[in-house]
């Protein structure tokens, strides 16, 4: 099957995500904070009537916190355990299988990431790691 | 035909057609009747056709056998027999097995019925003509009667058979037959009537009627006794012999007519049997749970817009318009109503498996316990009754395991053989009780308490002030177990914490009454539907919350000079009780000054109050329960979230994380 991505930016880096686990994407909305949560998790937004959590993925893959700007977004992704929303800095676009390569993670790669990267897409003048969001939640409470 | 198509539907009647001979079972067991082997049979007979239909022949041969042997006691031909009886318990656990491995996609071939079939085969083959010494005596014997007439032979009482026919110019039949019974009483005990004494009472008998009875006079006495009774033509004394009887195991029936006496004079406290009202079949269609849900989670929807419009209209102030509002608010408060009761269900469901659950735990641990069933119509939420099943299992286990006596003990502290165990469910307010409360032993305070202080759950000082029922809830603290008051039967070793953690997830709360050598009461109270709520919603800093109205006592404005400390810790003077403070802004992190003088809402977790400090207080509101998900389980103090008129979600605070 034809696979395809949304691709996204944080800070510097680009990353995309399956676009099959990919609901949505929301323009920034208020979010309320749940205290005592975990850091990263910037709250809950009402999604259409259902409560639906959401993290910043900057804090959540270790980059600096940014105010929101006219250009975040947030993907709601469908996860094993319901939907949830993820703060980006920018949605690109969506690009297909055949516009890139798929290569494995390099070994070198930093932990913390590598954890929830899939493998890296190259095209010609593409380059994007592909993130397991399934992953980026689960294990929020193990660490 | 494509089966899958009817998996659902076969699946859900089967489910009903067990409960039904489970129900009809306990029935039969306890005062027999043709009636309830009629609707056995019945059951039995459409599952077999249902289970054939759909190609589980496992299922189809045994209730085949069971339809067989029943067709036999239906037809006259057998008397039912307490073994039979254990057969059709075990066919039916069996069946369910059967039942739930088709469920999961088996075939339900899982069971190894043979012992069971032959059980069933060996009734049926048995030819011998109904019980030989009918002729004689209308008496047949089962093992219990047996025992008993071993026993009072053993202290030196006779076992007579009474036969009394009274004369037949006779008006008051059953006040005649009472004297009689009066007199009997004075020189024995009665055993058994032919009729059964409710017979008796109701008139239903000839003029003559059989009593089994002990004495340790002699038949003369006995005859003479009975004679002088106005309006007795006739007494026969025979001395009875159950060896006539034959072989125990074969002739042990339990014939219909004949039901144990308990009482030998017919007075009003006997055993009243539970009366099954006989339910009126409305008009029902099955719906699929999901489309409710959804129906209710676009009212939901509704009702947020709703309290956007109104709150619209208010800063309009065009009457025209507020009347509208005021029409679609009645309308929609209706319709609120009708939609929450599309979810309601009676709890007969839940309450239906327990008859035969206690009689096999009180078989299991040789115990005799009578379960009385009051309020199965009562209705609660779907959802509650998917949930609840499991904690009232566990509590009238408890009840069985720990509260009720062993039959001997029972007797020394002179409480009847029979242990007592009421299940009640009823509604007060907006909310529905549960009680299952048991005549036992009680629950040992001391125990627990000493329990308690070795655990260093609890302080002497703090025990001083503690009721018993207070120190009797500590039962259900996180890993309080004794094997004295924790219930183990099933080897599972789950503690009551478990049972009281589901129950407050539910919305509900758990309280106890216990008072020792009298029985204790379990009282679960639940919310009546789970997801719409009264709430004050209250501000701390920029943020909104919750907090629901069923645990609020008032709200009060305090100084900051009435702060007082004690213990190191800051409390206010409540109508002359000490009242902690907590700070909203605090326990939730939140960065903002408090005013000198400020709200607190006072809430409370059963006798024990707090009052929480907030910065402002909005008002009251309904507010639509909505779950955080599971992403945000175990978030302290938050127990779920709402969306306001605004569109923004608010949290709820769950104010029993606040003590």
């Amino acid at each position: 099957m034809e696979q395809k991505w949304v691709v996204f930016s944080l800070a510097d880096n680009t990353y995309g995500i399956d676009v099959q686990s990919v609901r949505s994407i929301e323009r920034m909305q208020p979010v309320t904070r749940v205290p005592n949560a975990p850091a990263h998790v910037k709250g809950v937004i009402n999604l259409r009537g259902v409560v639906t959590p959401v993290i910043d993925l900057r804090l959540r893959l270790g980059y600096e916190e940014l105010e929101a700007t006219d250009e975040t977004r947030i993907l709601i992704a469908s996860l094993n355990q319901g939907d949830a929303g993820f703060i980006v800095d920018r949605a690109n676009e969506v690009v297909e299988s055949d516009e890139v390569r798929i290569e494995p993670i390099p070994e070198s790669s930093q932990d913390m990431l590598a954890a929830h990267l899939t493998a890296i897409a190259k095209g010609e003048d593409k380059l994007f790691s592909l993130l397991d969001a399934n992953a980026l939640f689960e294990d929020q409470h193990a660490e | 035909m494509d089966v899958n198509e009817y998996l659902g539907l076969f699946l859900d009647e089967a489910q009903e057609h067990i409960q039904s001979v489970n129900t009809q079972l306990l029935k039969l067991e306890q005062s027999g009747g043709m009636d309830a082997v009629q609707e056995i049979f019945r059951s039995a007979h459409t599952l077999k056709g249902m289970a054939a239909t759909m190609g589980y022949e496992s299922v189809a041969n045994l209730t085949h056998e069971m339809e067989s042997a029943l067709d036999l006691v239906r037809g006259g031909k057998k008397a039912s027999n307490q073994l039979l009886l254990d057969t059709m318990f075990t066919a039916m656990e069996q069946i369910e097995e059967m039942i739930a491995d088709i469920e999961s996609g088996g075939r339900g071939a899982n069971v190894d019925v043979s012992a069971t079939v032959k059980a069933f085969q060996s009734f049926i083959g048995h030819d011998e003509p109904e019980a030989v010494e009918a002729a004689d005596s209308p008496f047949t014997v089962d093992l219990y009667t047996d025992s008993v007439i071993e026993q009072a032979k053993q202290t030196g009482f006779e076992a007579y058979r009474l036969h009394v026919k009274l004369s037949d110019a006779v008006v008051l039949k059953a006040a005649r037959a009472y004297m009689v019974f009066d007199r009997l009483q004075e020189l024995g005990e009665v055993v058994r009537t032919v009729p059964d004494t409710e017979a008796i009472e109701q008139e239903q008998f000839d003029l003559s009627f059989d009593v089994l009875f002990l004495s340790q006079e002699t038949a003369e006495v006995i005859e003479h006794a009975v004679s002088q009774v106005s309006e007795v033509d006739r007494v026969e004394v025979h001395l009875f012999t159950a060896e006539a009887v034959g072989e125990p195991e074969v002739a042990a029936s339990v014939e219909a007519p004949i039901a144990p006496v308990v009482n030998a004079v017919p007075t009003q406290n006997e055993v009243e049997e539970v009366k099954e009202q006989p339910v009126a079949q409305a008009k029902t269609i099955r719906v699929n749970l999901e489309r409710i849900d959804r129906l209710m989670n676009l009212f939901e929807e509704f009702i947020i817009d709703r309290g956007r419009l109104e709150r619209l209209a208010d800063e309009v102030g065009q009457p025209e318009l507020n009347e509208t509002v005021e029409k679609i608010k009645r309308g929609t408060n209706e319709l609120q109503s009708l939609v929450l009761t599309l979810r309601m269900m009676p709890i007969e469901q839940v309450f239906n498996r327990f008859p035969r659950m206690v009689r096999s735990v009180a078989k299991d641990i040789h115990k005799k316990v009578q379960l009385d069933i009051s309020g199965a119509e009562t209705e609660l939420d779907r959802t509650v009754i998917d949930e609840i099943g499991d904690p009232l299992v566990h509590l009238i286990r408890n009840a069985i395991d720990h509260g009720i006596e062993r039959p001997e003990v029972r007797v020394q502290s002179g409480k009847p053989e029979q242990g007592r165990l009421s299940l009640r469910a009823y509604h007060g307010g907006n909310r529905v009780f549960i009680e299952i409360e048991d005549d036992g032993a009680g629950i040992n305070v001391d125990k627990v308490r000493a329990k308690a202080f070795e655990r260093g759950v609890l302080t002497v000082e703090e025990a001083a002030n503690m009721t018993d029922n207070e120190l009797a809830m500590l039962i259900f603290a996180p890993g309080f177990s004794t094997a004295d008051v924790v219930t183990d039967l099933s080897g599972r070793g789950v503690g009551l914490d478990v049972v009281k953690n589901k129950i407050e997830s539910l919305g509900g709360v758990v309280s106890l009454e216990t008072s020792v050598g009298q029985g204790t009461k379990f009282q679960v109270s639940l919310p009546l539907t789970l997801s719409i709520i009264s709430a004050m919603l209250v501000m701390a800093g920029e943020e909104t919350y919750a907090i629901p109205l069923s645990s609020i006592l008032e709200t009060t404005l305090l100084d900051e000079a009435d702060i007082l400390t004690a213990h190191r810790e800051r409390v206010f003077d409540f109508r002359g009780q000490l009242v902690p403070l907590v700070y909203l802004k605090e326990m939730f992190g939140i960065d903002v000054e408090t005013k000198s003088q400020f709200p607190v809402v006072v809430v409370r977790k059963g006798n024990k109050l707090v009052g929480v400090v907030v910065n402002d207080l909005i008002g009251q509101q309904e507010i639509v329960m909505k779950p955080l998900g599971s992403y945000l389980e175990g978030i302290p103090a938050i127990s779920g979230a709402t969306i306001l008129g605004d569109g923004r979600v608010a949290l709820i605070v769950d104010s029993n994380d606040l003590f």
